[in-house]
């Protein structure tokens, strides 16, 4: 029987690669992680519909809790002073549970300029930010970054002037880090929830600058 | 193990252990301050395979670009990172 023809290995209509069934068999993690969550669900340590409940959980979470606490921070100078002093604290008092890794927030300043990036692997603040971006797990953010921090920014479209300092902060370990971008000109009558449309999460990764109302 | 005040230059060790660490390679044996101290946080390299792990204290270290990098083009800009403990010697 005739059908519509689509060509298998080219574009899709929409312009982009079709991705390659995955017909190879597991790897050997994927096998393991598969075999560890069946043992742990036989073992009644944890149900499939936990399993789930989680993975929505992880899903649910985005940019805009990081975004919430970046605009609170811009309206309320002691907030602002508890976030510095204890990121997972003020997140908290938000309702924002930070899980187990403890916040450090950074605060972007006339003089200042944050970034962050995991050379190690992918650190990321996800309870406030939601999964990384690819490229934040990319092998050329995470090693140009500490290099090069700059050049990269240049190519997110920041050209910071020469007096501004650029301070990298490597989430090696325990910490994570969220920036506080600064607060664009011209938002003074704005309230929090309209301040926060104005934080992007590249704002609060470092590598661009809240939006101008 | 003595805990290292804020702004105490440091130096991270060059050692070269097997299994999992969380020192980045490209500090090795580079020289910065301490920047705030962290933790106790238990060592990663004993909890990394189940082991009982030592609570450490945990200190973000701050380098300029330049003392990371001999070529760096904005050797002002500085690097921060967590490194642990028994991975510094004070200067």
């Amino acid at each position: 029987m005739p059908h519509d023809h689509h060509d298998h290995d080219g574009l899709s209509p929409s312009g982009h690669p079709y991705r390659a069934d995955q017909d190879t068999g597991l790897s050997y993690w994927q096998a393991m992680e598969i075999a560890v969550r069946e043992l742990m669900v036989e073992k009644g340590i944890v149900t499939e519909a936990e399993v789930a409940a989680q993975i929505d959980a992880m899903d649910a979470r985005s940019p805009a809790q990081g975004a919430a606490v970046v605009a609170r921070a811009w309206v309320d100078p002691a907030f602002r002073d508890r976030l510095l002093a204890d990121g997972s604290a003020a997140s908290a008092e938000m309702g924002f549970d930070v899980g187990p890794m403890r916040l450090i927030a950074v605060e972007n300043t006339e003089d200042v300029h944050n970034v962050v990036v995991c050379t190690l692997c992918s650190c990321y603040p996800r309870n406030l930010l939601g999964l990384p971006p690819d490229w934040y797990k990319s092998r050329a953010y995470r090693s140009r970054t500490v290099r090069e921090p700059r050049k990269v920014l240049r190519e997110f479209g920041l050209e910071l002037p020469e007096a501004t300092t650029v301070r990298v902060h490597d989430s090696t370990a325990d910490m994570r880090y969220i920036v506080v971008p600064a607060r664009p000109a011209g938002t003074e009558g704005m309230d929090e929830a309209a301040l926060a449309a104005l934080v992007t999460r590249d704002s609060m990764i470092g590598v661009g600058v809240a939006k101008a109302p | 193990m003595q805990v290292l005040e804020p702004g105490t230059p440091v130096r991270v060790k060059c050692m070269r252990p097997p299994g999992h660490v969380r020192t980045p390679a490209y500090l090795r044996g580079k020289s910065g301050a301490v920047e705030r101290v962290l933790g106790p946080f238990s060592n990663p390299e004993q909890l990394a395979y189940g082991h009982a792990a030592d609570p450490l204290p945990l200190y973000r270290v701050r380098f300029r670009l330049g003392d990371v990098w001999p070529d760096a083009e904005t050797p002002e800009d500085t690097l921060d990172a967590e490194i642990y403990a028994h991975w510094l010697e004070p200067l």
